[in-house]
Parts: C-alpha cells; structure tokens; sequence
C-alpha cells in the first residue's frame, strides 16, 4: 500500500515533465514571436525585447530555464518549479506570479465549491434514482443528469444569468463581492459534474443491487435501510471515486470560461484573455499550473481509491 | 457450548415488551410468531409443511413455472435433501420458503408454507424479515460473491446478532468470534477484523455458515453450498454442517445436484424435476430402490469404480422441457425409454409405494404398472 | 434398469432465438427516448448536407441598412422573413446557426472517423500482444491523460492558429485535428481492455485448443463482442468532440469567422444577452439538442447492446 503511493507520488514527475515539454514545444513552434500581435514594434525594439526576455537563446537553454532556472549575469533566475512562474509577455509590469496570486484565491474557492455541490447533490440523486428506478424520483433525477451532461458551462451560464439574472433579479450577474455573487457561477460550474457524478453513482448502485452479497443481507433479515446504507451504497460508492479525478480536471478547464462570464476576480480570465492575446508566457505558464494540479488531484485521488477499497489496502 | 436463546424464555407466554424492536404484532399469525420467538423448547408438529407451492417467473417470453405445486414436510432436526439438474427448481424452492425471490419477475402465485405454525406466506414484510437470520439460515452457493467485500468478517457475522438477538456490540463480536472458532478458522480473534478477500474459498464458505448460524436459526437453507469449492474441501464443509447442525438440533434443507452428497448427508430427498417433485423417499429406500425412471437414470448415470475403463458412460438422453406452458403429460415422458401413451395423455400423481414414505410420480411403477 | 437412449418424440422445445444484432435493434426500437435522439441526429445530419441549399439566406450576407433601419439594432425574430431575427450585422441567425450544424456535424464525424481509424487497430494491437507494446501504449496514454483534454486542445490551437494548415478549411482542420489527437487514446484504451479481458475467456482458450489460427480468433470470438462497447463509446463520445468545437469557438480559437460555429455564435450573443437574448439562447438551444440527441441515442444504443446494464429485465 505504501509502496503504491510512493509510486503514485513518483509518477507523477515524468508524466509533468513531458507535459512541460509538449507545452513548451507547442508554443515555441508558433510561428512568429509574442511581440507580432502589437502594432508594428521596430526591429531593433523587437530584437531588444527578445534580448531581455532570454529569446535569443538556443531553445534547450530557454526550456531549462523556464522549467528549472538558469544563471543570470547578476544572480540566477528561477524558473517553474523553484516557484517563478516566468513574465506576462502582455502585462510588462506584472510578471505570472504576480497575476495568478491576485487571482488564486477566488479561483480555489469556486472550484471547491462546485465540486462540493457535485458531491453533496450528485450522490443522493444518483441513489434515489437506483433505489426508486423508473419512478417519479428517478425521473427528477435523470432530468437533471441530462441537462447537466447537455449545457456546457458557458451554455449553462447563459441560460442562468437570463432566468435569475436578468429575468428574476435575484442574483447580480457579475463579480465577487459576497455570497449571492457565488451562487450562480457555482451553478453553472457545477451542473455538469453534478450530472456527471449521478448518473455514475446510480449505474453503480443498480449494478450493486445485483449483487449476491444483497442477497446475503436480505437473506440475514437485515432492516431495508440497514441493506441499502451499510451494504449497498459502501460498495456503490467506490467506483464513483475513480471518476472524481476526471470531475476534478473538468472543473479546472471549466472554471476559466465561467470566471470570465461570470466576472470573477481569479486567473481564469487572465487565461482566456491570454489565448486571445496569444501571450505565450502567460499560457505557458498557466497551463503547466493548471496540468499540474490536475495531475495531483488525479494522484490524491487513486491513492484515496486503493485506500477506501480493502481489496487494494490489504493485498 | 450453550447458546443464549431469545429474552424471556422461561415465562410462559411472552411479554409484549421482551420482543424485538419494531415488531408488530397486527395479525394473528404474527401473534402466533410472536410466541414461537419467545418459546424455546421444540414442538411436536413439524418444522416445515410446504402445501401446494407454485411460484412463477414473468419474463418477457412468457409465464415460467419455476415450481409447480410442490408439497413436502420437514421434521424438527431433520436433514432433507433437494436433488435436481440445473433448472429443476430446486433453488427457487429455497428462495420462495424465506420469500426471497426477486419480485419482479417472480412471485409465489399460490400454496402455504408453515413454518414452526406460522403460515410464512400470511406474514407482513417485516415480520418476515425477523424470521429471516433469526430462525432461517441461508447459505449460498458462491462464497466469493456472497460476502460483501468492504466489510469485515466479524462484522458480517456479528450483524444478524445485533439486529436478532439485541447483543450490544461487544456481546456480538464475541459470539461471532465464537462462531468463527467453530466452523474452524483458526486464531479467529484476530481474522475477525479481516475481509472477505483475504479468506480462501473454502474458509469463505465457513463463515458464510457462521453467518447463517449465528441466531441459531431452526432451519439451514444450503443451496448447493460446496459447488463452487474443491472435492476435497466440499468433504470438510458438508462434515461441518452436519456436525453443526447435529449439535444445534437445527433442521437442515440440503440442495445439490450430486447425488453423492445427498446420500451421505441426508435423512430424506426429494428428487425434484421440471419444476415438480417426481420422487421423494427416506434416503436408503430411494438409492436401494427407485421407483421413477428419472431417478434410475440419475443413479445409473454416475460412475461406479467397477466399471470397465473405455466403456461409454450413461446419460440421460434429451434436455429438461422449457418450462413456460408445461402441457398436461408427464414431463419426463419424452426422455423416458419406459412412457406409454398414457405418460403422454396425464400427468401422475405423486403415489405410495412399497416402503413407507416413499413416493413417486410415476404411472409406470404405480401397484399394477408395467414397469416390475 | 437404465433408460434407454431414446429418439427425442416431437421437436425439442426450443424458446425462438435471434442473432444478436436483431435482438438490440428490437430493443432499441423499443427505446423511445432513443428514438427520439436518433431522429433529430438525422436531422442535424440532413441540416449539415443540405443546409447550404435549404437556408434562407446566405449565412455571410450583412444587411446593414436593415439594422440601422431598425435604430443599429439586431432584428428580432419573426421579421422580415428572418424566422430567428438577425445579428448586429443583419445576418439571419437561423442560417447562421444551419453553418453551425455543419460545423458541429463535420466535427463529429471526422472525429470520430480518426478515432476508429487510429484508435481501434492501436488498441487492438496493444491489447492482443500485450507485453512491451501494451506497456509502450499505456505510458503514452498516461501521459496524454494526464494532461486535461481541452488544455491540449486549446494549447494545439492556440499553438498553429496562424500557421497554412491552422487556416485550412476556415480553421477547422486544425479543430479536426487538436480534438482528434486527444480522442483516438480512449478509444485505443477501450479496445485495449476489451481484447485484454475477452482474450483471457475460456472460449478463447477452447478455439485455441481446437487450434483456431490467432488472427481467425481476433477477427471472428473477439471484435463481434468488443464492437458493442466500441459502438456505444463512438456515440457517447460525439457529444465530447461537439461541446470542444464550441469550446474552441467560443474562446476565438476554432472555426474563423465569418464562419458561424455554434460556440462563435453563443460568444456573440452573450455580449448582447440583455438586449437581444435571441442571439444566445437560440444557438445555447441548438448545442444542447444536439448532445441531448446523441447522448440518448448513445444511451439506448447501450441498453440496447448490453441489456443487463439498464436493470431492468
């Protein structure tokens, strides 16, 4: 068990690095340089700007430097993994670091609280929906599956600032100033991964129903409730962690095309608005941060799984 | 070893207060339960009357008689055996006694099943669900996927005690660990804590016994519980039954398809097919002298040490009928090399014959019949 | 003593039986939601073929002196002959969003086409011979999972936007490629595990004992029974390969304008929501039938392959 963690851990270094790779590769590739979207910059003024950024220099240089660090004329310049996330090629005054510590904290914060919400309303719905097949319940549950599988956030987002927004008045449309600001961005973040996480726990539990050790519990005289919580849903449950590393990645490519509709202050609309502005530093940077942290949440999650399973704990 | 039987078991009739949490007591015959729970000695009637049992399965091909009018009777202690191929029934039969069967598809259309005095089939959902674990075991075929795997042993044990006989935890962690001790799992302190996965499969079958035994329930209900283990682990597990139930005095139902088994385990069969009982008997009268052509071929059909190495060995020509509109003749008559024409116009009746408690379904080997 | 052997009297009773196919397309008929999905995905399909000869208006055609006759404003819908109204520039949305049929309906079917065309023999292959090419495999797709679906795609647009090929077909070669290249691996993974758990079955093992050549075991025991799965994975996985395209567009980086994807459209609207809701929620409309279509079409096909997943008898 330990030594499934250790590799887990130790896995993860290879699978960031080619990711570093492809993304430093992709961008390099871009014909043209950063400096081309602007009005004509001249030629000298480029070449001074190449000159500082380090852009001059031969590509493995700039990769190690970007990734690691490299020694500078007074000093050495750090690079992603010893925490400098390198500059905006857009924003000269601010670098990455800067941008994404502004922004982090509402980002994380949307993020939980999406995912919350797809845990706390998914599961229920997905059980009652197994429990009370083809009923009323299980209805109300699919529906709600369904439309979250079938509005993409921004989709989601425009529909729900319309009706609460705009139509009903009861939520503001943008910004982040306090609670009732937090709750249609959640929504529209949230319903798919809601969607997401009831279909798969109630194709679990309807699996789990069949199961002979049900039958064992029936067969024991056990309360109906006593079956369906202690035995059904323990074992239900644990496929639908295998999908939460998969919500988790979702959640983090969503959040940045909901910050922006929805006006949040994090660093999801620095992305988006990079992409546009083709401001290859900062889109380096902030992919490897987002590829990074789906990469560990992915790794918490399979060691979360091998640990709530006891075949995988004890064997 | 002595076994705390239910509260109040030295009054007379029960009190209402000393039954289990929940029960209801609104009909008569949960009344009558009501008072079986709380009595221990053992009666005089039998432990089981089953009378006419019919129960059905609704598929999307149509109405499956599953069993069809089945009627036999249990003694207290007593050991019957259900011998059948795969289809005949038998297993449903089991289910149907506890009410077990999946509904949908299937349903008990019709019969009575009294057990200890108590009509099973008249009770409430929950009354018969206190019936369950408490005085009915089941044991399953397939030991890996009937223990559930997230859960230890001990406490799958130690469930039906708690729920059942109202021990607190302790008191049934200590009797499952007992119990565990006694179907021989050795240090079963300690594997208490262990899963399912973490047993062999025929340490598996073991605690699915003590699980089964762990009310001291009147009735056992093993449907083919050695099946899926070794030749020699199934000697070791049906040694333990029968020791276990002989020390407990507890009635058991064995269902197998190997006649093997049954011969050394119980005190009478039924032979069942298609859904009927063709032939029931004391254990010795049936082997020494069977009196349905379905049963020859059954005993005929197994090797025997003298045989002749390369000779063919005997089967049962053809296969089980489908059992959607079973017609009016006997249902063995088309594999049977004895029927006549009026094997295939009636069915017969389950009959006397020569020894006492033996029957067969079989015009045939009725007194008068033409086959000697 | 014994029985005879006897010559079976009459016909064994035998339940009627079909071939696998007949018996899922019963069920599958029987699916009414199912139904449903599969009609209006023909639908769509017939919009995406005809759609440039059936549309109303030309899906490029500004009509600014209509706008400002209507004080610089979008039309609404019902004027004019404009059955959704118009745009900022006088362009009929209803056209518009016909383009992005096409666009959505293109995407998914070149999608899905590389996927079966690269994803299915590579999975067949790691997973029939196993060892180092099934490890090679894995590593690579661990890899490519690691690494979040739509970032890769956004970074591959982003990435050759301005090249020649980052323009072909109004860009959408390259959205063909960029959510290509991430759908093939599951798909490699899918047919990896099934030929991994099939190849270990005792049928398997009894046609290899009645000395079945290899590759007459492949083709014939196991692509018929992973096909379902397969099948099943090719439909569910359209919905994924359309919510990108818009994604793409969405963010400015799929089809080029004055193409009109979907996600182009919505992107558009939204700008405008408060004025002129018509703008995005006709197109919004428009996604979401679309992957509610294929979604219960994908479902039924799977309930109707695999009945023992639906729970139901």
């Amino acid at each position: 068990m330990v030594g499934y963690i250790i590799r887990r851990v130790l896995w993860i270094i290879p699978v960031l690095l080619v990711v570093s790779l492809i993304t430093f590769v992709l961008m390099k590739s871009t014909p043209g340089g950063p400096w081309d979207r602007e009005k004509e910059l001249p030629i000298q003024v480029q070449a001074n700007l190449d000159k500082q950024y380090g852009l001059d220099d031969p590509l493995p240089v700039q990769y190690i430097r970007w990734l690691v660090g490299w020694p500078t004329a007074d000093g050495f310049q750090r690079g992603l993994i010893l925490g400098d996330l390198g500059p905006s090629y857009r924003y000269r005054d601010r670098s990455v670091n800067d941008i994404v510590g502004d922004g982090i904290g509402p980002t994380m914060q949307l993020g939980a609280m999406a995912f919350l919400l797809a845990v706390v309303v998914g599961i229920p719905l997905g059980v009652i929906g197994a429990l009370r097949q083809n009923k009323i319940p299980d209805y109300i549950a699919t529906f709600i599956s369904v439309l979250g599988i079938t509005t993409p956030s921004f989709v989601a987002a425009t529909l729900l600032v319309v009706v609460f927004s705009i139509g009903l008045g009861w939520f503001p449309t943008g910004g982040w100033k306090g609670p009732e600001y937090w709750v249609l961005p959640t929504l529209a973040l949230g319903l798919a991964p809601i969607a997401a996480v009831a279909r798969y726990t109630r194709a679990s539990m309807l699996e789990v129903t069949r199961k002979d050790y049900v039958r064992t519990a029936h067969s024991k005289g056990l309360r109906e409730r006593s079956v369906v919580v202690v035995h059904m849903i323990r074992n239900a449950l644990i496929p639908v962690v295998t999908i939460l590393g998969p919500l988790l990645a979702a959640l983090v490519t969503g959040s940045f095309i909901i910050e922006l509709l929805f006006s949040v202050p994090g660093i999801g609309r620095f992305y988006v608005s990079g992409i546009g502005q083709r401001d290859y530093g900062l889109i380096m940077a902030m992919t490897m941060l987002y590829a990074g942290a789906v990469a560990i949440m992915n790794m918490v999650v399979d060691v979360l799984y091998a640990y709530i399973d006891p075949r995988i704990r004890y064997s | 070893m002595t076994v705390s039987d239910d509260p109040g078991q030295t009054s007379g009739s029960p009190a209402v207060s000393e039954l289990p949490e929940g029960f209801q007591v609104a009909t008569e015959e949960g009344r009558l339960l009501a008072e079986r729970l709380a009595d221990s000695g053992r009666h005089a009637r039998k432990l089981l009357e089953v009378k006419n049992l019919s129960t059905r399965f609704y598929t999307a091909d149509g109405e499956v008689h599953a069993v069809d009018d089945v009627s036999f009777e249990l003694d207290y202690g007593e050991t019957l055996g259900i011998v059948g191929e795969s289809g005949c029934g038998k297993s449903v039969t089991a289910l149907s006694l506890t009410r077990l069967v999946p509904d949908p598809p299937g349903k008990i259309v019709s019969g009575e099943i009294i057990f200890d005095g108590v009509n099973v089939m008249k009770l409430s959902k929950n009354e018969m669900r206190l019936l369950r674990g408490k005085r009915i075991g089941f044991i399953f075929q397939d030991p890996m996927t009937s223990l559930n795997p997230t859960l230890t042993v001990g406490y799958q044990i130690a469930e039906s005690a708690r729920i059942h006989l109202g021990m607190t935890r302790k008191e049934a962690d200590d009797r499952a660990a007992e119990l565990l001790g006694k179907v021989g799992i050795p240090r079963a302190r300690d594997r208490m804590r262990d899963y399912p996965h973490q047993f062999s499969g025929g340490m598996r079958q073991r605690v699915m016994i003590a699980i089964a035994l762990a009310c001291d329930p009147m009735l056992l209900l093993a449907d083919e519980p050695t099946t899926a283990l070794d030749v020699t682990i199934q000697a070791q597990i049906l040694e333990l039954i029968r020791s276990l139930s002989d020390e407990f005095g507890t009635a058991v139902i064995l269902i197998t398809h190997d006649l093997g088994i049954a011969a050394g385990m119980c005190n009478r069969v039924n032979v069942m097919y298609a859904g009927r009982i063709v032939e029931t008997g004391k254990v010795d009268d049936l082997f020494e002298h069977p009196r349905m052509p379905y049963a020859w071929g059954l005993l005929d059909s197994l090797p025997r040490l003298d045989e002749q190495r390369g000779e063919r060995l005997r089967t049962i020509e053809g296969l089980p009928p489908d059992l959607i509109d079973p017609g009016p003749e006997c249902r063995f008559a088309p594999r049977c090399g004895y029927a006549r024409d009026v094997c295939r116009e009636r069915e017969p009746e389950l009959s006397d014959r020569a020894e006492e408690g033996h029957l067969a379904r079989c015009f045939g080997t009725e007194p008068g019949g033409w086959i000697k | 003593m014994a029985t005879r052997s006897t010559t079976i009297e009459g016909p064994i009773p035998e339940r009627k039986s079909s071939g696998l196919w007949k018996d899922a397309f019963g069920r599958l008929v029987k699916n009414r939601l199912a139904i449903v999905g599969g009609l209006i995905v023909l639908l769509f399909a017939f919009v995406a073929v005809f759609g440039p000869f059936i549309a109303p208006f030309d899906y490029k055609a500004q009509d600014l002196v209509a706008v400002a006759a209507n004080g610089n404003r979008p039309l609404p819908p019902l004027t004019d002959g404009h059955i959704l109204g118009t745009d900022r520039l006088g362009r009929d949305l209803l056209s518009r969003m016909m383009d992005g049929a096409q666009i959505s309906m293109t995407v998914a079917l070149v999608v899905q086409v590389v996927v079966i065309l690269i994803g299915i023999p590579v999975g067949a292959l790691a997973g029939w011979f196993g060892g180092r090419m099934d490890n090679v495999l894995m590593r690579i797709t661990d890899v490519v999972y690691a690494f979040p679906d739509l970032l890769f795609i956004i970074i591959l647009s982003v990435a050759f936007r301005e090249t020649w090929f980052g323009r072909a077909l109004d860009g959408l070669f390259l959205v063909f490629v960029a959510i290509g290249i991430v759908s093939w691996i599951t798909m490699a993974r899918l047919v990896r595990g099934q030929l991994l758990s099939l190849k270990e079955t005792e049928f398997v093992e009894a046609a290899r004992a009645i000395g079945v050549r290899d590759s007459r075991i492949v083709a014939r025991h196991l692509l018929p029974n992973a096909i379902g799965p397969v099948i099943v994975a090719i439909t569910l996985g359209i919905p994924g390969a359309i919510l990108a395209e818009a994604t793409l567009a969405f963010l400015g980086i799929g089809a080029i304008p004055p193409r009109a994807s979907w996600g182009t459209l919505i992107e558009a609207g939204n700008k405008s929501v408060r004025s002129d809701p018509h703008l995005a929620i006709f197109p919004a409309l428009a996604v979401a039938l679309a992957l509610l279509s294929f979604t219960f079409l994908g479902d039924g096909l799977r309930d109707a392959l695999d009945p023992k997943l639906k729970g139901k008898q």
